[in-house]
């Protein structure tokens, strides 16, 4: 079900939290300036943001235990103001933990096999993933062991914890990408090759922030025993050769650009040829059997795939057969399925829960889930082994924790940064335009109307919130002291990845909703048969909605 | 006019903190020590004693307006950092 | 400036010499890489220990054909976010299988130090007013780790069979 550490795995956690609360104490006597500081901080995933110290905890590829969740909300109650925030990379944050707090909370997380490690400063990052792997209907394989064994050689690396940038790897091996791999550093796909063997499509270059790219296929089949040396290829050039004369490009994503895929495709080849002498990166089945067995499907009970039980609540309870329709998925499994906790309550915060919500959910994920649950790049959450004749009960269970929004997918289900409220860099806030959206299209039938659509929204031009690849994307800004909104459109994050183009000049801040409402209409008024907001704006292009956007001003 | 102000985060718990009359640091902004801006440069110097001995961090300046005995900063930046976050958060139910 | 080699405090041996000094006859020195490039059939002639220091932006490949020549290898760190060295360490020591001395010098923190020592320097200076006994600690801060690197013969640290071989 989920990786567990061995001796090797707890010893170099609990070494890193000494490490890591001996370089509190020589900040606290200053020994260390903050100059200094701040880079050995970062990579254990604390920030200074606007009002305290913000903690990012690990989430691999976003699964996580009932035990560990419960050990989340421990820490939300006694460190920090009783709640967490969900991220887009599956992650954790804590808003307002102490500074001398925090290596005790690592010790907390390390009980129950979790870490900060390298959850921010220019390493690589938390290793993201399907959150539907091993139960989605459309994969080849379970991606998680791949992850986990990139997880592991990447974890303290000593040629590449001073990168040019920060990195980031995902992982799927669906048909349908929910892991964003064409926005990341590394994007890997397990795919079967014509002799039905596995391996990967690997991309490279991808990513958002100031300057976004779609990622670029390197290489259309990777032999899957290749993995790490191909990653050390890629990481060891572009830790060579990276830009480190300008912040801002410095990331991967400018090198491809640079050198052109082409020529760093040659590079990246070389540099693998290169190391092939070196077996020891071979991967020879045995770690990677190690690893796959923790993974192992649980053993399900034999089920029928129907459920008259649930049917006939479906058809004289309207409320749960739209939670049914829009936040139930199929399982690989017949008689189960997969169920999606909508974050996204009308009007909260997207992405938050409280510690009683998260105590609350582990209970329903031991009781119906298996005890796990994952956490999704659109910030919510999945228990991903629900029995069909169990639904009912766990809906009613959402229901009264107010999980059960049934807008999974829809303009309500909004992702978000932290934005002005909270974060450093944030130029305007992101949250209270989220809250105000989600007011306005509250109606659930209106919802459903305007089908499947993404709004994304970031506070700044980093691009948290991931506003480029939202179907709608909104990125605030300042603007003579005021907040405005630039709003993006055509953007996706899916199979169909694409960066969105800018519409317009940008809305002040109270009239950001009514734009998002003008795009919306234009959409029902002009779509065709069976088409989302996004196949019609791919469709018409930019000049309805320029046209009906802008008419008003 | 517009006065200025010197503003840091405490370094123990990450607290917003203005720099007061008196040298200290309070976490409220009407507490805080407003001065002109050809003063400022000197107020902000006088920083460097807290940062010194570990109690504060990033110590800079920010411009504020003084109206019936009240401070606001000037940037929105600057009056959420004062007053806190403009939303919510989730409680417990 | 104080070296650690060894895991120990050690009497730095080598003098770096500038671009136009002169060398000292019989005696461990180290140049840059231009002074070895544009003098070095004069410095053919040095009877003592040759070394040469590397800039962040210089790749050891720059010296590839001449590695039989030295006897150390100066690794800059011009600032310790500048992680490019540590490639280089490796690739001196598994691609071209340098033998000598690899030094790490300039900004370096006793927070690397365990890492670079993973990567192949076996010398490290530290910058002036470090402390020597907390850095010589730090170079024990991991028992484990997760991958192989360039430290195997005399490795400090545990890692999982399948990496050690």
């Amino acid at each position: 079900m989920m990786y567990q550490y061995d001796e090797i795995d707890k010893t170099l956690v609990k070494e890193r939290v000494d490490q890591y609360r001996d370089q509190v104490a020589r900040r606290m006597r200053g020994e260390l300036s903050e100059e200094e500081f701040r880079p050995l901080r970062l990579r254990n995933g604390l920030y200074m943001q606007l009002h305290a110290y913000m903690l990012r905890v690990a989430i691999p590829y976003g699964l996580l235990s009932s035990t560990q969740l419960r050990k989340l909300a421990l820490i939300a109650r006694e460190y920090d103001r009783g709640y967490g925030h969900f991220t887009t990379r599956q992650n954790i944050q804590y808003n307002w933990p102490n500074l001398e707090d925090t290596p005790d909370i690592l010790d907390h997380l390390a009980e129950v096999e979790m870490n900060a490690i390298q959850t921010s400063g220019n390493v690589n990052r938390n290793v993201t993933s399907d959150p539907y792997a091993g139960v989605a209907r459309d994969e080849i394989e379970d991606p998680r062991p791949y992850c986990e064994i990139v997880r592991q050689f990447l974890t303290l690396h000593p040629e590449f914890s001073f990168l040019p940038r920060k990195f980031k790897v995902a992982v799927t091996a669906a048909e349908t990408d929910r892991a964003a791999i064409n926005v990341h550093d590394i994007g890997l796909r397990i795919v079967k090759n014509d002799a039905g063997e596995v391996g990967f499509k690997v991309l490279v270059g991808g990513g958002l922030g100031r300057t976004p790219f779609i990622g670029k296929v390197i290489r259309d089949f990777l032999p899957k025993e290749e993995l790490l040396r191909y990653l050390q290829a890629i990481l060891r050039v572009y830790n060579m050769e990276g830009r480190r004369d300008n912040l801002f490009k410095a990331r991967i994503k400018i090198l491809v650009h640079e050198l052109g895929t082409e020529r760093f495709t040659e590079k990246i080849e070389a540099e693998y040829e290169a190391s092939k002498s070196d077996t020891r990166l071979l991967m020879d089945g045995i770690e990677e059997d190690r690893i796959r067995a923790f993974f192992t499907p649980p053993t399900y009970e034999s089920l029928s795939d129907d459920a008259p039980d649930v049917d006939a609540e479906a058809a004289g309870n309207p409320a749960f057969a739209d939670w049914l329709n829009r936040n139930v998925v199929a399982h690989k499994q017949p008689g189960y399925a997969i169920v999606n906790i909508s974050l996204k309550p009308m009007g909260e915060a997207p992405g938050d829960a409280t510690a009683e919500q998260m105590d609350a959910v582990a209970d329903l994920a031991d009781q119906y889930s298996l005890g796990h649950l994952r956490v999704t790049h659109r910030q919510n959450l999945v228990l991903a082994d629900v029995r069909k004749q169990d639904l009912v009960a766990l809906w009613k269970a959402l229901v009264a924790l107010d999980f059960a929004t049934p807008n999974i997918e829809r303009i309500t289900d909004i992702i978000s940064c932290p934005g002005l409220d909270y974060c450093n860099l944030a130029t305007a806030r992101s949250i209270p335009v989220a809250q105000r959206i989600s007011q306005r299209f509250a109606d659930m039938k209106r919802q459903y109307d305007i089908g499947e659509i993404r709004i994304n929204i970031s506070g700044c031009i980093n691009a948290c919130g991931h506003h480029h690849v939202g179907h709608i994307g909104i990125l605030g800004l300042e603007k003579n002291g005021e907040e405005s909104y630039q709003i993006t459109l055509g953007g996706s994050s899916d199979v169909d990845a694409d960066i969105g183009k800018r519409i317009g000049p940008a809305f002040a801040s109270e009239d950001v909703v009514d734009a998002v409402e003008t795009l919306v209409n234009t959409y029902l008024d002009i779509r065709q048969d069976g088409e989302r907001f996004l196949d019609t704006y791919r469709r018409v292009g930019q000049d309805p909605f320029k046209e009906r956007l802008y008419a008003a001003y | 006019m517009n006065y200025r102000m010197v503003t840091a985060n405490t370094l123990k718990e990450g607290a917003v903190v203005f720099m007061t009359a008196s040298g200290g640091w309070s976490q409220n902004v009407n507490d805080g020590k407003t001065v002109t801006a050809e003063e400022a440069d000197t107020l902000l110097e006088s920083a460097a004693a807290s940062v010194a001995d570990c109690s504060i961090v990033a110590p800079y300046l920010i411009e504020v307006e003084v109206a019936g005995g009240k401070v606001r900063p000037v940037r929105l930046r600057e009056q959420i950092r004062a007053k806190g976050p403009t939303i919510q958060f989730r409680t417990s139910a | 400036m104080p070296l650690i080699k060894d895991g120990a405090v050690a009497e730095d041996s080598w003098t770096t010499v500038g671009e136009d000094d002169p060398i000292p006859g019989g005696k461990a020195v180290i140049v840059g890489l231009t002074r070895w490039k544009d003098s070095a059939d004069d410095l053919s002639g040095h009877n003592g220990p040759l070394g040469v220091r590397l800039k962040s932006d210089e790749p050891p490949e720059l010296i590839a054909k001449d590695l039989g020549r030295f006897d150390l290898i100066a690794l800059e760190f011009p600032n310790f976010n500048d992680g490019r060295a540590f490639s280089y360490a490796r690739l001196l020591r598994e691609r071209y299988r340098f033998t000598g001395e690899i030094r790490a010098v300039g900004d370096v923190l006793q927070d690397q130090l365990f890492f670079m020592r993973r990567c192949g320097f076996d010398s490290l200076e530290l910058k002036e007013g470090r402390n020597v006994d907390t850095a010589i600690d730090a170079l024990g801060d991991f028992t484990v780790a997760y991958q192989p690197a360039s430290d195997e013969k005399d490795a400090p640290v545990k890692v999982r069979d399948w990496a050690s071989n």
